[in-house]
């Protein structure tokens, strides 16, 4: 139950500074949110709607539109199996009851160890090498009943560890603008002319 | 058509509206004004066109799709959204063919499908959109054989509010209110897609003043409002439009009763004043006209207690006192709370008697002469490019003013500027905002008025000023002299008075203002030093509503003999020697004025309650007794005589007259004493300046006499900046000592940041230790030390 | 099993074998093709550079000369669409698309993790020739890889003085911010991602009045472009339109990537020449699909994502061309193409598509939200053996309120049925309501003999894949 930490404060104020209007901060805060506790908890609701200047009833229902946030905790690991045309017709359906069988839970559950959770996924943009899953959004292609059974092993055994964190990171790169490169946002309002480059002149 | 010679026609035709439209409306031609939606303009021509979503005073958002209509386009005929499509030059729209009937019935069978089929239990039943369009444009049967979507049933989301989601249609009608018109967006649409639903965030209720307007907004039944639940069906409620007078905003309502009972307010679309909206303390103060605890005959003290007597007994008991009394003893306090009718027969009797101590405010607004300024109306000030802010929070005071500004600054046709002690409701939509203690706003006027950046928004088109009493813990005279500095500045300005009572500035205008400088403090002073000898409450609380709560119990102790003429043995009406029973709002007919100097009407719905009877009654038969009779015994008599004894009441004011908008009256303005701003005394020891400021829900006793309301209070506390706090060295919450030479109390301390340091802000009139006992009148500001216990 | 995420391929997206011309793919061959040594070493910021040397009205006259239709859907030309916004408005900004969801859609993701230097060069392009003064790189949630390598090229290209201040020491600056979605399909349709840009609920706005253009982010004027249209422009601007409209037709030019997923031999993404490959050409030939699994019949495909009706062998021989597609009945949209052999179960497949519609509907319009949920609810009882024959009426009754009036699709000889042509009417907002209704309709349409099957039968089918 935790708001953003020190650190994380400071990332979320590097990031909405880079927004004309705070605001546009929400969902990237609600990342880092997720990233913190695994999933997104009230008081970082709460928090974020102190940051951006939101009431916390918006950054709920902003947060609640989209799938990938989650407001109870799930598994270390989220695996999200495709179920939409490309994969269903490829197998994705037999997938989901092997991975089902094999964790012994159904789609939406999590397994006793906290380890696994299983979601049936809409399409992940991977229509060509279906049916696909993905493991906390890094992606296995044509994923068989068999690879299916070495990802859990290699999970398990910890093998994975170092290319896919814990659920609530999704990319572990973040962008970073040089304060000497960076333009810097403005608010909308504060700007009343065109572009410098735009004088009908070549820029150069 | 035959060829015409363009040039003589246009010279003969008279010039046409350059942003007026015709359009075609199924055959029929009708002028519309560019940017009109097809829908409002339909509306205009008497075309309905069935809606869920749409609300004329809200941006549109185009979700519940009922209003498609055909609209003649290049490639034939098409489909759009009347409430989201503008209306064009020459556009053919058809609201009744085949195609259109085929969308809304398929409309109204989708959002059937999801709907609980509980009408015969359901509040809205008899009065819902939805009943009614499922009748009129609906297939009559469903084919929706699935489950429905359930949810929990009706929870509340608020004090006042219950949500049921089943029957919710979701038409953002109560979302899009919450953050556009009342700007406390806690509530919102959550999740997505079918599973869509309106919800506030875990344990943050929708605690807004402006509630009770979703359940009124919302097109079924899935928002009700607590003091209504299953209290009556709608056929069985009879209503009359009125005007509500729990502040001088003057919203217009009906008033609905069943069996004699009033039932529920509902806000009326006026445009020049409340555009169909309510704060929730007005909405739902009807509970208090509905107590038990009303005064329902008249009572005379023998002892400690009172005991019930006959109008007759107690008119003549009172008549004898007034007649023996020495001439120029007799004074009169309050009528701010009735009718004009009411207040202009006291007003009479008072010429009539020769009362010159008659105040009918008390010591907690402005003085009358702020009506000698040129006056502006509230459409004038939402058109203002500037108003400047001299007044305290409107949200908690004039909370529908509060909306109506708010609108303007968010759509950006005012700037506002502000200058208070503390930030406001308006201050996050302010172009400048000023923080000046209390005592210093006169210096702050002038500071703003040297910024050239100012001076030049100010130069940049009219200037309004809203004028009123923010702090009562600082002398009336600041504001007055603050308003002057910016007359002095901009002598063209004009003045909104945001006086606060319900009738103030009617009761002021028609008679009851003070006399030779004889105002609530000096009469409550001379009643103090034994020179009243008779002292009618005109449903005034002095106890209650002075400042100085030291001058109050004085007053009243001091006065040999007193009348208290209202609805409640209100704490003053205690003391009192004769209580007479008033009727209340929604008992009688007359007229009522609001900030603006608007001349509405009032009406009766019910009976009055036991004997109780007008206060313009009680005036006429006391004056009748006393030997000044009016010969009056109509309210159309009485308005009668208003409309020749008062100059700018004709007959245009009597209650007959006065639609829905109303008539502003403009009283010939008398000369203006200027004020000065008083210096003020070094603060000493006592490093805090106080900022007494009312909340929307205090002690008043409509409010504790409404169930509904009682509890929304939020009591008495010390509020101060966070570092102040750790200066005191006392917890958040923590009880405080707060004193002054005058007197002490102790108060729970709060920190808020928003506070600047070295105030202290302590809301008025709560259930709590009385700052009042530290105001002294004479003092023009008030200093407090706080210190931990 | 394939793991390696962008690595090797079992054979490589974008086909590198045949000799087409490679507009936007040309880079995938490498192994580094992400990063900016390789991006330099293959032309890259070439294209920004022969930009930045000529008036911001000259590279947009030459972005609208060369026709690059927008490659999310609705094949705008990206020239005109910058010429949309008001005069003397600013601030304005771009917003890149990159939320990649529709079903059966692969190709901006691979653009972004392949080759995210290119995209940038094609965004700075975009900003310097209409003015746009900040830029928002908006990627689908779910794409962590994407999210970092161009979280990655963005930091290289900032600190190499491609992105920023003065860029390449002209007068020319602008800021590349990379944002991420959170899950949500409909946030693809431009003002929905407007809306979830702001921080909002990703709900479209209604147009009209308004398109992004003229009012968009924080109500400025606003492009929205496709990752793959932005891709396209260095290229473009590095050999001009006149080598780009060589390519393809005139009224197609260039290339476009498409993904044919599904029942195929070799499924995958391959670029394309506009206006000319048919979907023969690319179904059955040898440099792309090489045929049908198995040898199998082709029963029927989805020519332009989810949301378009489908086509059935008698539509192999439509070249990609808008003009040609929409009086067939469908349309291109979003380059993907999803088979289905003789053996798929023709109810279940167009429930998989309506299921995803109704989850992903964001609840605005009452057509979309309750008519969306209802067809999938009626269908799936159909497939699941309870249905009747009232209920295929009814579906077509539910669409009737979402879409009035004829609704688009496909000519069939054996049926005798002529196509009714795109695009249809419809109740709502956007378009994901009446995307539920295309595949039951298509389906119903073209094989309701399936579903009479189910529904006369009354038998319980037993569940299986969506392939027998
Ligand atoms: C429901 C819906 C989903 C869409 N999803 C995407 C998408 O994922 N990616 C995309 O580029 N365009 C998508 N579009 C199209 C966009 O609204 C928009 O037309 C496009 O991004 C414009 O770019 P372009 O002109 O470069 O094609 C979608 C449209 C709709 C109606
Ligand atoms: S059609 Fe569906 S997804 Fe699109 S705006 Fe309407 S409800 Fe939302
Ligand atoms: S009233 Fe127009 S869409 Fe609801």
């Amino acid at each position: 139950m935790a708001r953003l930490t020190e650190e994380n404060v400071r990332l979320a104020r590097e990031i909405i500074g880079r927004y004309p209007k705070p605001r546009s901060a929400t969902i990237p805060l609600l990342h880092l949110a997720q990233e913190q506790d695994g999933h997104i908890t009230n008081d970082a609701m709460a928090h974020i709607g102190e940051l951006v200047g939101a009431t916390s009833a918006e950054v709920y229902g902003t947060a609640s539109f989209y799938e990938m946030f989650k407001f109870e905790p799930v598994g270390k690991y989220l695996i999200n199996i495709c179920g939409t045309m490309s994969c269903a017709l490829m197998g994705g359906e037999e997938l989901m009851h092997h991975a089902e069988s094999r964790l012994g839970i159904h789609m939406g559950g999590t397994t006793s160890d906290g380890l696994f959770t299983l979601e049936k996924a809409e399409c992940q943009a991977a229509c060509t090498e279906a049916p696909c899953l993905q493991v906390n959004y890094r992606y296995r292609y044509r994923v068989t009943s068999e690879n299916f059974d070495t990802l859990i092993d290699q999970l398990q055994a910890g093998e994975l560890n170092s290319e896919i964190p814990a659920h609530g990171t999704v990319a572990s790169v973040r962008q970073h603008i040089p304060a000497d490169r960076g333009v810097g946002a403005v608010a909308p309002e504060d700007v009343t002319e065109g572009p410098a480059w735009l004088d009908g002149k070549a820029a150069l | 058509m035959t060829t015409i010679d363009t040039n003589t026609e246009a010279a003969e035709m008279p010039e046409r509206d350059p942003n007026a439209v015709s359009i075609t409306i199924n055959g029929r031609t009708v002028e519309a004004q560019k940017g009109d939606l097809i829908i409002a303009a339909a509306d205009a021509a008497d075309e309905f066109i069935p809606r869920f979503c749409y609300h004329p005073r809200m941006s549109p958002v185009g979700m519940c799709r009922q209003c498609l209509v055909e609209v003649e386009g290049p490639r034939g005929p098409m489909m759009v959204v009347s409430c989201m499509t503008p209306v064009a030059e020459g556009q053919i729209v058809r609201t009744d063919t085949p195609q259109v009937k085929r969308a809304q019935e398929g409309m109204i069978e989708l959002l059937l499908a999801n709907h609980p089929l509980d009408c015969p239990v359901c509040d809205k039943g008899g009065e819902c959109p939805l009943q009614d369009q499922a009748f009129s444009h609906g297939a009559g049967e469903s084919r929706f054989v699935e489950e429905k979507r359930h949810y929990e049933k009706p929870i509340a989301i608020s004090e006042l509010v219950f949500l049921d989601r089943e029957r919710c249609i979701l038409c953002d009608r109560c979302t899009r209110f919450a953050d556009e018109v009342a700007g406390d967006p806690l509530i919102s649409f959550t999740q997505r897609g079918n599973n869509t639903q309106v919800m506030t965030f875990p344990d943050e209720p929708f605690a807004s003043y402006f509630s009770g307007n979703v359940v009124q907004i919302c097109p079924v039944g899935a928002l009700t409002a607590q003091p209504y639940r299953f209290k009556a069906r709608p056929w069985d409620l009879e209503q009359r439009e009125s005007t509500c007078t729990t502040c001088s905003v003057g919203c217009r309502t009906v008033v609905q009763s069943s069996r004699d009972e009033l039932l529920r307010y509902q806000g009326v679309d006026s445009d020049p004043v409340n555009w169909g909206w309510l704060c929730d303390r007005g909405r739902f103060n009807f509970q208090s006209v509905n107590s038990e605890d009303r005064l329902e005959s008249p009572q005379v003290k023998s002892g400690d207690s009172f005991e019930t007597t006959s109008w007759s007994a107690a008119l003549d008991t009172i008549s004898r006192t007034i007649r023996h009394a020495t001439p120029g003893s007799v004074a009169i306090l309050g009528g701010a709370r009735g009718t004009n009718e009411d207040a202009f027969m006291w007003a009479q009797l008072a010429d009539a008697m020769g009362v010159t101590m008659r105040d009918a405010q008390l010591d907690d607004g402005l003085p009358a002469s702020i009506f000698n300024y040129s006056q502006a109306t509230i459409d004038a000030a939402c058109k203002a490019a500037t108003v400047i802010l001299l007044a305290p929070d409107l949200k908690e005071e004039l909370p529908v003013l509060h909306i109506r500004l708010r609108d303007a600054a968010e759509k950006k046709k005012i700037r506002i500027i502000e200058i208070s002690a503390c930030e406001t409701g308006l201050t996050k939509h302010a172009w400048r905002s000023v923080r000046a203690e209390s005592g210093t706003s006169v210096t702050a006027v002038q500071q703003l008025m040297a910024d050239p950046v100012v001076a030049a928004q100010i130069a940049s088109g009219s200037v309004v000023v809203v004028a009123g009493r923010a702090n009562l813990a600082e002398g009336a005279e600041h504001t007055m002299a603050a308003v002057d500095a910016v007359i002095a500045a901009v002598p063209t300005a004009s003045v909104l008075p945001a006086l606060r009572r319900g009738n103030v500035r009617g009761a002021l205008t028609l008679g009851l203002a003070p006399q030779n400088g004889n105002d609530a403090v000096s009469i409550l002073e001379a009643s103090a030093n034994g020179h009243v000898e008779c002292l009618i409450l005109l449903g005034a609380d002095p106890m209650n509503d002075v400042a100085d709560a030291d001058l109050a119990r004085r007053g009243i102790a001091g006065a040999r003999f007193v009348v208290a003429i209202d609805t409640f043995l209100t704490q003053s009406a205690a003391h009192a020697d004769i209580v007479l029973p008033a009727s209340a709002y929604g008992e009688k007919d007359g007229t009522t004025m609001n900030l603006e100097g608007r001349v509405t009407n009032v009406v009766q719905k019910i009976t009055p309650r036991g004997t109780s009877r007008a206060d313009w009654m009680i005036a006429a038969e006391l004056g009748f007794l006393l030997g000044h009779d009016t010969d009056v015994t109509t309210l159309a008599d009485v308005q009668k005589l208003m409309a020749k004894k008062v100059a700018g009441f004709g007959t245009t004011t009597t209650a007959v007259a006065v639609k829905r908008d109303g008539v502003v009256v403009s009283i010939p303005t008398p000369t203006r004493t200027a004020f000065a701003a008083p210096t003020i005394a070094a603060r000493n020891s006592y490093e805090f300046r106080v900022d007494v400021s009312r909340k929307l829900y205090d002690r008043a006793v409509g409010t504790i006499t409404s169930p509904a309301l009682v509890n929304l209070a939020p009591g008495a506390s010390v509020t101060i900046h966070p570092l102040d706090l750790e200066r005191v060295g006392a917890a958040e919450g923590a009880n405080v000592r707060v004193s002054n030479n005058h007197s002490s109390i102790v108060l729970p301390v709060r920190s808020n940041e928003k506070v600047p340091r070295g105030t202290a802000v302590v809301p008025f009139n709560q259930p709590g230790a009385d700052i009042r006992e530290l105001v002294r009148h004479g003092d023009s500001v008030v200093d407090v030390r706080i210190e931990s216990m | 099993m394939t793991s390696n995420p962008g690595g090797t391929w079992p054979h490589a997206p974008g086909f590198i074998e045949g000799d087409r011309p490679r507009i936007v793919t040309s880079r995938f061959e490498y192994e580094d093709s992400y990063t900016l040594q390789r991006y330099l070493a293959t032309d890259g910021y070439s294209g920004l550079r022969a930009a930045l040397g000529r008036p911001a009205t000259e590279v947009h006259d030459e972005v609208k000369n060369a026709t690059v239709l927008g490659r999310g859907g609705a094949g705008f030309p990206a020239g005109n669409k910058w010429g949309l916004t008001p005069q003397g408005v600013w601030p304005r900004y771009l917003v890149v698309n990159g939320d990649e969801s529709e079903p059966g859609t692969y190709k901006d993701r691979l653009l972004m993790e392949r080759d995210p230097h290119q995209l940038i060069e094609g965004c700075l392009i975009a900003c310097y020739a209409a003015g746009l003064s900040q830029c928002f790189l908006y990627v689908r949630g779910e794409m962590a890889l994407a999210q970092e390598r161009i979280a990655t090229a963005l930091n290289e290209a900032y600190a190499a003085g491609y992105v920023g201040k003065n860029i390449l020491g002209s007068k020319f600056s602008v800021d590349i911010v990379l944002h991420w979605g959170a899950g949500a399909y409909v946030v693809g349709e431009e003002t929905a991602l407007i809306e979830s840009l702001e921080g909002n609920r990703g709900m479209p706005r209604l147009k009209p009045p308004y398109f992004p253009a003229a009012i968009g982010l924080y109500g400025q004027p606003t492009i929205v472009n496709n990752v793959e249209t932005l891709a396209n422009l260095p290229w473009l601007l590095r050999n001009g339109a006149e080598a780009y409209t060589a390519i393809g037709t005139a009224t197609s030019p260039g290339t476009r990537m498409v993904a044919v997923s599904g029942h195929v031999k070799r499924p995958g993404v391959y670029e394309i020449i506009n206006g000319i490959t048919t979907f023969r050409d690319l179904l059955y030939g040898e440099e792309f699909c090489q045929g049908i699994r198995n040898g199998n019949e082709l029963k029927a495909f989805v020519p332009g994502g989810g949301s378009a009706p489908w086509f059935t062998p008698d539509q192999l021989d439509l070249p990609f061309e808008a003009s040609q597609v929409g009086p067939a009945g469908s349309m291109l949209g979003s380059g993907a193409i999803m088979v289905m052999d003789s053996t798929t179960d023709i109810p279940r497949a167009a429930l998989t598509l309506t299921r995803f519609y109704a989850h992903e509907s964001c609840g605005k319009c009452t057509p979309c939200r309750e008519g969306g949920t209802w067809l999938e609810r009626i269908l799936s009882r159909v497939v699941d053996g309870k249905g009747t024959d009232a209920d295929l009426d009814q579906m077509f009754e539910v669409g009737e309120s979402i879409c009035p009036g004829a609704f688009p699709h496909a000519s069939n000889e054996k049926l005798g049925i002529t196509a009714v042509p795109f695009p249809y009417r419809m109740n709502t907002i956007c378009f994901v309501g009446p995307s539920a209704y295309a595949p039951v309709h298509s389906a119903l349409t073209l094989f309701r003999e399936e579903f009479e099957a189910r529904v006369t039968k009354r038998t319980l089918i037993p569940v299986t894949a969506v392939a027998q």
